[in-house]
This record gives C-alpha cells, structure tokens and sequence, in this order.
C-alpha cells in the first residue's frame, strides 16, 4: 500500500515532530558537550570560562561519589520495577475478578498516579515516616516496637517504598488492559483439563502478560532513571541514595560547577542509552510480534 | 476473562478489593483528612482519624497567603496547552509510522524515546540562558513549549500504538472511494482513534500537570503552577502538617477528580500497544 | 461652585493620577517560607498604600529559593527585583558585582542603628550590600521545669560538659523526653551549620590559612565524636533527618529537655498558641567546650537584596527600606505584640523597653555580638563566616560533608571514616576549583 506518493507524503508529515525532537534533543545535547569540555563556574566570574579538555570527564568519574551513585540508581530503578511488577499482576489480576464496586476500587487504586511527585514525597516523609509524629511510627508503638527512623536506617528501602508507590497504578492499568484481553475459552479448556491455578498462571496468563510487562518495564525505565523530587525532599542524597540523577544536580546547582556537571550529564545519557539498549536485546522482541 | 462466580467468591474478590484498594488510596484519604484538623490534631498521639473537630481554617489561610486560582489556572493552561499542542504534532508522525512504516521507523520511535533520558538539570543553565535570549522567562509560553517537547516521545508512541491496531483494509477502502490524505486522517482514522488519543490526552496532562523541575526553575510571578503553590508550604517553621495537607489537596484535588471521571477512559485506552 | 470643593477634586484626581502612574510599577520579590516573612506579605497593602508601587510575591521554601535566585543571578535572569539572601551570599554577590550597594539608604532609615555584626556580615569591602530583615544568632533553649525537677540550675554560659551532664539528668525515657534535641540533618545550612559551630567550639576549622582542609586534625575528631556520643546517648531517634524544624516541633510537644538552635525559634518556643511548654523556657549562652575561648553560635540574617541590572531599582529601594525600617517593627508590634517583631537586626530595637521585657530579647543580643565572622574559631582562619566559609564553593561542599555526617549519625559509619572522606571531598573540591 505503500505507494511513491503516500511515502513522500509520510516523510512529510513525520517532519514537524522530527525536527523539533531533533532540535530539542540536539540542541541541550550539544550544549551539555559543549559545556563538558569547559570551565564554567557561574558563581566566579573571576575565573574566565576556558577549555578544559577531558579534565571533567576524568573529575566525573575518579570522583569517590561515581560508582556508589551508579549502583544506588540502578538498586532503585530494579527495586521499583520488581515491585510495581509483582504487586502490578496481582492487582489487575485481582481488579479483574467480578466484584461489587468496581470502577470505584479501580479509581482507588490508580489515584496515587495521580499525585505530583513532590508532594507524595513530602506527605510520605512527613505524615508516614516522621519517627516521632509518623503514622508508621504510631503503628510501630502500638504494636510495642521501637519506631524506625525511615529515612535514615532505611533510606534505599523508604525512596524505593515512595516510588513504587506512585508508579504501582501505571503498571496496574497496562497489565489490567493486557488481563481483560486474556482468552476466557482458553482459561476454562486449561481448568477442565485440570490444569491448577499456579500452572494456568505460568502457562497462559505470564505469557500473555509479557508484552504489557515488557511496556511497563520500558517507559518505567525511562521516568525512573531520572527521579529526583523523590530524593531530593526526603534525604536530599544523604545516606547513600544518591543517584547519579542527583549526583549532577549537585554538580551543577550545589557546588555551581557547570562543566563537571555537563560531563556527568554526558555520563548520564551513556549509561541511559546502555540500560536502553540492554532493554531492547532482552526484552524488546517482544515488541515485534 | 470475567466469567460468573458464585456470590460467596464475589463477595470475597470484594472485600479483598475493597481492602487493597483503600490501603493503596490511605496516603491520600489521611492528607485530605489532615487538611481539615488544626496543627495540634495533626499531630496528636493517638493519631485522630475522624474524632476531630473539622475546620476549614488551613484552607482559609492558604487562600489567604497564596491566590490558588491564578496558580491553578497557570497549571491548567501550561498542561493543557503542552497537551494539545503535542498531540497535534503527533498525529501526522504517529499516522505515517503506523501506516507507511519503513525500516528505520521502529529506530525512530526508539531513538524519540531516548530523549526522555537527558538529566534535565545538566541542561538547566542552557536553557535558561536561552530563555533570557528570548524573553521567555516566566512565560506560559516557554513552559508549553517545553512541556510538550518533553512529553512528544510519550504521545507519539502513544498514538503510534493505536494506529497500528487500525486495520490497513480500511484505509485502503476509503482511498478507493477517493478520499484524500486529510479526509482519510480527519474523517476515518480520527473517529476510530478516539479511544486512544483521549487516553493520551489525559496521560500527557497528568504528566505535564505534575512536572516539577521545569515549571518550578522557569517561573517566578506570573506563569507559576501548582508545583510552585507546594514548593512554599513545604517545609517552613513550625508546625506545618495541616496547611501542608490543606495545600497539597488543592493542587491534587483537580486532577484527582479529572481521573475520576474519565477513569473508563484511561482504563481501556491506556494499552501503549500492550494489547494485540 | 466653592473653592473648597473644586481644590477638593483637583487634589482627588492629583491624587488618583499619581496612583494610578505609580501602580505601573509593580516590583517582584523572591522570599523564603519563614514566618517573618509571612507576617510581611500580610502588610504588602500597607507598603502600596503609602507608595503606590504593588508588590508580587514569589514565596519558596528555603532550598529552592536558593536555587532559583542563585540562577537568576548568574545568568542575569533579572526575575526579580528584590531577592531574600542571606550572610553567605550576600558578600559573594556583592563582590561580584551583582547587586546594587545600599549606599544611598534616607537619613530617616538610620542605617547606623542596624547591628554592627549584621551590617558587617552583609558587606563587602565596607560597601552593604543587603538590609537584614531579621537577625539571628543561636543559643542554648532548655526547660526550666525539668531543670528545676533535675536539681541542675543553667548557667548563663554553660560549657559542653555540663550540657551533657543536664542531658542526661533530663533524658526520661518512660515520659517520652530527650534530654537534647540537635540538628543532625544533612545540608551545609542544616546539621552543617550546627556541627561546624560545635567544631569551632572545639577549637576546629574547615581550612587553615592555605586552604587545606583541616579534617584530619584531632579537634575535628574531638568535635564529632562529642557531637555523636551525646546525641546517641541522649538525643531523639532519628536525629540524623531532624533540623531546624522537626526538633521546633519535637522542642513544641514537650519532647526535649534542651535544644541548642537559632535564637529566632525563641519566639515561636515561648508562643502558647503553638507550644505545649511556652512557660517553661529558659535561655543560656551557646556552649563552648572546656578551655576554649569559643562559643557555638552562629550568625545569620536574612536580608533583602537588589540585584543588579533590574529596572526598578528605585522602587525596590523603597520596598527594602521600608520592610526593614523602624516603623515596620514598630507597625508589627503595634498588631502582633513585641514578641513577634523581626528581630535581631537594629540596636534601637534592644533599647526598646517594652521589647527589653520580652525573655529572649537579652540573650539573643549577647549572642548576636559574641559572634565574630572574621575570626569564627581559636586558629586564624582564611575566610569570612561562622558555621559557613564564604566562598561560592563552600555550599556544594559543605553538603557534601554533612551528608557523610548524616551517616555517621544514622550509625552507617564511624567518626573517623567520615573524617577521613570529608577531608578527601574538600581535597577534590578546592583543587576542582583551584584553590
């Protein structure tokens, strides 16, 4: 169907968003190179802006704070998926059942999607897991625990806690989607046989769910790798949860060191290209079909 | 795959649901309850849950020190704008991907997507020195503008995705029929596509709508959203909890109810292509 | 038509006119969340009244305030007309270039009976550069109850062991009491400001006279490991994310016997609207440690500041003297009781009789003059600052060393090894920045 004529004209219409990707893409892109490979204290303007040649770069990574902030971004991006996954299925697997107030359970459940990041963050920190007037903390005394100090004796755990929190109902939808489209017939055939749930679940539901996973792990992936309200009310990178995200922003607005902030920048993108890249070889096959 | 169960498994799947649902919407409830307690209740030990005396002082005092309106609307025009702007960009590119795909289209959309992964703050001081180039400081405009760019990736996958379950036959029938390139778009694809771009209208909004870095680092006065209204109650002296609470419902209260009411709409139309 | 009325309508519509052009003039100014400043937005009708010139608010809470000017005015934004800074920027700034010197302040202004210390901290080179709105230093707040019950009795200038032996006389596990409640979250303004005036009060400094960092040297390690030891002991769980305000609230709700903080909080500790214990608070000099001719206060102010470049400098001007003006305390007083004045900025204000009443007015000012910027610890030292070093790299890298307390704190890790990683980030830092 694809004719000379609908071809050119597709290029045509591909163009505006194209071009203004490309442009939105290239130009902070070149910027962020750009800057890489310079001196540019804005806070001293004593000190002339001038090439730094690789300085930067090797700064970035030599720095004691580069491969803590790398495995502290992947720990969070993996946690969070895991989880938003796992509890993911079994959410929509669970919203899919017949049951009495549905839709209103189902607007329950996708709320929290709904909540700008930074205030789940400081609703979370503030009225949950405060150790002194915390919510948790409460519960804990009531079931005569010590109340825990969320953000500082488990700092990972908490952010990890908050996010999955807020992304749960994306991954919930998609798979919901993906489990009310499950073959029925298909289901009863497998029960007649006398298949159990657990196989029916491995046999029929996992594979149909694969693609929608495959979805959800994809654009999650791409909001996670650069979270930064999340951290920045509740630990402000302490305790070792900062991620490279954070590492930058620290860079650039805290120690107002453009350049080595731009060659974070620079390493930030490499390693998302990687993560996306590594995504596509495992699991972007399913894409395709 | 909803079959008939026995009433006793209903009532089951409900309660349970019921049970998950409500832990899961607790951070939400709680907030919008504290909104209504004085200081000193937001903090009492036992914690109060609904034996409080319910005021609307937090809400008065916010009202007071911040003009919600011009805020809300600020958020409502930059999300919308950003919106509604990005879908008509994609429309046309998510049409020609899905339809008149070539080899290097699966690495387009994949390469669009890529650009989402840019740390925003590395570019923060760029682009800020190219707004003052412009004027654009403070300015919805620029806000629109950056918002849509950010959340295209998003919208034309998006799209992409529903065209695709389009069936070809049926284009191919209405180009027998002689309908040209923009009667095929506006009059066949559009009234089939409904579904999908409605639920992307609504995502790309929520998006927009809750996008902190840019909005808050590129206003000051006049162009402010919501994000802004919550960055001067967060965490000021003394004690905070209830108008915190007060200020947070207000900024989540409008979206929260926009989801409410097209919840059917996000639920069937949020696929990204999960479903074939 | 008599004369009376129709010069009666002539000054009316002079006077319409004149508003009407001078309402064209609508300055922008970016402040912190604070309840001073609070307070002053709700008297903004008051300041368009007399002047004629609106005013827009831009009211941020205190870390992204910071962000955000700090990009404005660097990349001359001109967002705003008047901005809040404080003591470490403003001499930056200043030197830079980027604001515009209050050189120029009326007579009526008085800016002689702004606070020598104040003044001082926010000039540079002899130039000011910023009005303080409010000044603070810190202090030793503590319950003069459970003191009483303990059978201690605060001196006027305690020294650090005998805040750890009140500490621990006070601590009361079973009535939910710390005996000390101190900041210990990470950021340089936060647990940095307060762990950098207790190693000040140790005899510790960040750099000696060439910019080596000093964190290798045993008063640090004496500091800290005191710091640690005494709120292990006796301080609330979770100190390592409490600052200014989680240990107000803890300190409002009864929950400390002691808190060593900004003397600002006096105030709001003393206010029986918001506090449990307002009765019971009694006030002492910051604490040194034995031997040493040092105490732990700092010095702050927020201030209000022109950034160069803005078109509405003259306004701006106008705005800045009168929110920091003895009329405007004098206006706050006049409908919100002395005990909520800005405080800490002028002298005229501490010989004030009705504010000499006020219980915190005398040990604020003693603590605001013991404060000396020029020379914060025992060692000489080669910046400017108490509980910050005034240089644009200090900010990055103070956070960056708190952070590594913080874990110290949370029991991630001993003294010595983020002893040993804060000397190698402030190594990497000021070599980065080519000190």
């Amino acid at each position: 169907m694809a004719t000379q004529h609908s071809r050119s004209a597709a290029r045509f219409m591909m163009a505006p968003a194209v071009i203004l990707l490309l442009g939105w893409m290239l130009v902070p892109l070149t910027m962020t190179l750009w800057f890489s490979f310079r001196n540019y204290f804005p806070l001293r303007p004593d000190r002339v802006p001038g090439w730094a040649g690789f300085s930067n770069f090797e700064r970035f990574i030599s720095s004691s704070a580069f491969w803590p902030s790398v495995q502290t971004t992947l720990v969070i991006v993996g946690g969070v998926l895991v989880i938003t996954i796992v509890l993911g299925v079994a959410l929509a697997l669970l919203l899919d059942q017949p049951m009495w107030g549905q839709g209103i359970v189902r607007i329950l459940v996708i709320a929290p999607f709904f909540v700008m990041p930074t205030v789940s963050a400081l609703v979370w920190k503030n009225m949950f897991m405060d150790p002194t007037n915390g919510l948790l903390a409460h519960l804990w005394r009531f079931f005569g625990a010590e109340p825990l100090a969320w953000l500082s004796e488990a700092p990972t755990v908490s952010i990890v806690m908050i996010v999955s929190w807020q992304w749960l109902p994306f991954a919930t939808l998609i798979l919901l989607t993906a489990v009310q489209s499950l073959d029925g017939e298909q289901l009863e055939a497998s029960e007649m046989d006398g298949a159990s749930p657990l196989s029916r679940f491995y046999h029929i539901i996992l594979p149909h769910l694969s693609r929608a996973i495959t979805i959800v792990v994809l654009i999650q992936t791409i909001f996670l790798l650069s979270i930064f309200a999340e951290i920045y009310v509740t630990t402000g990178g302490a305790f070792g949860t900062r991620t490279l995200t954070y590492l930058i922003f620290q860079r650039v607005l805290e120690s107002q060191n453009v350049g080595l902030g731009s060659a974070g920048g620079v390493y930030a993108i490499i390693l998302a290209n990687i993560v996306a890249i590594f995504l596509m070889r495992i699991v972007g096959k399913n894409l395709d079909r | 795959m909803a079959r008939a169960v026995t009433p006793r498994r209903k009532a089951l799947n409900t309660a349970i649901s019921w049970a998950v649902g409500l832990l899961i919407f607790f951070p939400i409830l709680w907030t919008i309850l504290t909104s209504f307690k004085t200081e000193a209740e937001a903090i009492a030990d036992p914690p109060l849950f609904l034996n409080f005396s319910w005021t609307l002082e937090n809400y008065a005092v916010v009202q007071e020190r911040s003009d919600y309106m011009r805020f809300l609307w600020n958020s409502v025009i930059i999300a919308g704008g950003s919106t509604v702007l990005g879908v008509m960009i994609a429309v046309p590119a998510a049409w020609s991907m899905a339809f008149v795909p070539s080899r290097r289209t699966k690495d387009i959309l994949l390469w669009m997507l890529s650009t989402k992964m840019l740390p925003a703050v590395g570019v923060l001081y760029p682009i800020y020195l190219i707004c003052i180039e412009f004027g654009l400081l403070d300015s919805r405009a620029a806000l629109v503008v950056i918002l849509m760019l950010i959340n295209l990736p998003i919208i034309v996958w998006m799209l992409y995705t529903y065209f695709r379950e389009i069936p070809g036959e049926i284009l191919e029938a209405s180009r027998m029929d002689g309908a040209g390139l923009k009667e095929e778009i506006l009059y066949v694809l559009t009234p089939m596509a409904i579904p999908g771009i409605a639920s992307t209208l609504l995502l790309n909004f929520i998006l927009a709508w809750n996008e902190a870095f840019w909005t808050l680092n590129l206003t000051a006065a006049n162009a402010a959203p919501l994000t802004a209204f919550i960055a001067s109650y967060s965490s000021p002296e003394g004690l905070f909890y209830a108008k915190l609470s007060a200020a947070s419902t207000m900024a989540i209260a409008p979206i929260l109810i926009l989801g409410w009411f097209s919840q059917k709409q996000l639920v069937r139309g949020l696929t990204f292509g999960a479903v074939k | 038509m008599s004369l009376k009325r129709v010069l009666g309508a002539t000054t009316a519509l002079t006077l319409c006119t004149a508003a009407a052009v001078a309402q064209d003039t609508t300055i922008t100014i970016a402040t912190v969340n604070n309840g001073d400043m609070i307070r002053m937005q709700g008297y903004t009708d008051t300041f368009t009244s007399q002047t004629g010139i609106g005013v827009e608010w831009v009211t941020l809470e205190e870390n992204v305030l910071r962000q955000r000017v700090t990009t404005d005015i660097t990349t001359r934004g001109g967002q705003f007309d008047i901005m809040t800074i404080g003591m470490y920027e403003t001499p930056i700034w200043g030197a830079n270039g980027w604001l515009v010197p209050l050189d120029d302040l009326s007579a009526e202004y008085d800016v002689q009976d702004i606070l020598p210390a104040m003044r001082d901290g926010l000039s540079h080179d002899g130039t000011l550069y910023a009005a303080p709105f409010y000044g603070e230093s810190s202090m030793v707040m503590y319950r003069t109850d459970l003191m009483e019950k303990a059978g201690l009795e605060m001196p006027d200038a305690p020294t650090w062991q005998f805040i750890r032996e009140a500490a621990a006389a006070m601590d009361n596990d079973a009535e939910d009491i710390n005996g000390i409640c101190l900041r210990g979250k990470a950021g340089w303004g936060e647990g940095g400001a307060f762990i950098t005036v207790t190693a000040n009060s140790f005899g510790a400094r960040w750099f000696d006279e060439d910019w080596t960092p000093q964190f290798d040297q045993p008063e640090w390690n004496e500091a800290l490991s005191f710091f640690v030891n005494l709120m292990n002991d006796y301080g609330p769980a979770g100190y390592a994310t409490n600052g200014f305000n989680e240990n107000l609230s803890l300190f409002q709700q009864g929950k400390c016997g002691m808190w060593i903080d900004a003397t600002v909080a006096a105030s709001f500790v003393t206010n029986p609207a918001d506090s449990t214990v307002a009765d019971h608070v009694g006030f002492a000099l910051a604490p040194n440690a034995e031997g040493v001719d040092k105490r732990a206060n700092w010095l702050w102010a927020w201030a209000l500041a022109i950034p160069a470049g803005t078109q509405k400098a003259d306004a701006a001007k106008q705005f800045i003297e009168w929110a920091t003006s003895k009329d405007y305390i004098e206006l706050v007083a006049e409908n919100e009781g002395w005990a909520n004045v800005p405080p800490g900025a002028r002298t005229s204000l501490y010989e004030t009789p009705e504010y000499q009443e006020v219980p915190f007015a005398e040990k604020t000012l003693q603590s605001i003059n013991a404060a000396d910027p020029t020379n914060p610890t025992v060692d000489p030292v080669p910046y400017v600052g108490i509980q910050f070093v005034a240089i644009p790299e200090f900010a990055g890298l103070a956070t960056q060393v708190s952070q590594e307390f913080s874990a110290v704190y949370a029991g991630q890790q001993t003294v010595e090894q983020a002893l040993e990683k804060a000397q190698a980030i402030a190594t990497e830092e000021m070599e980065a920045a080519g000190y």
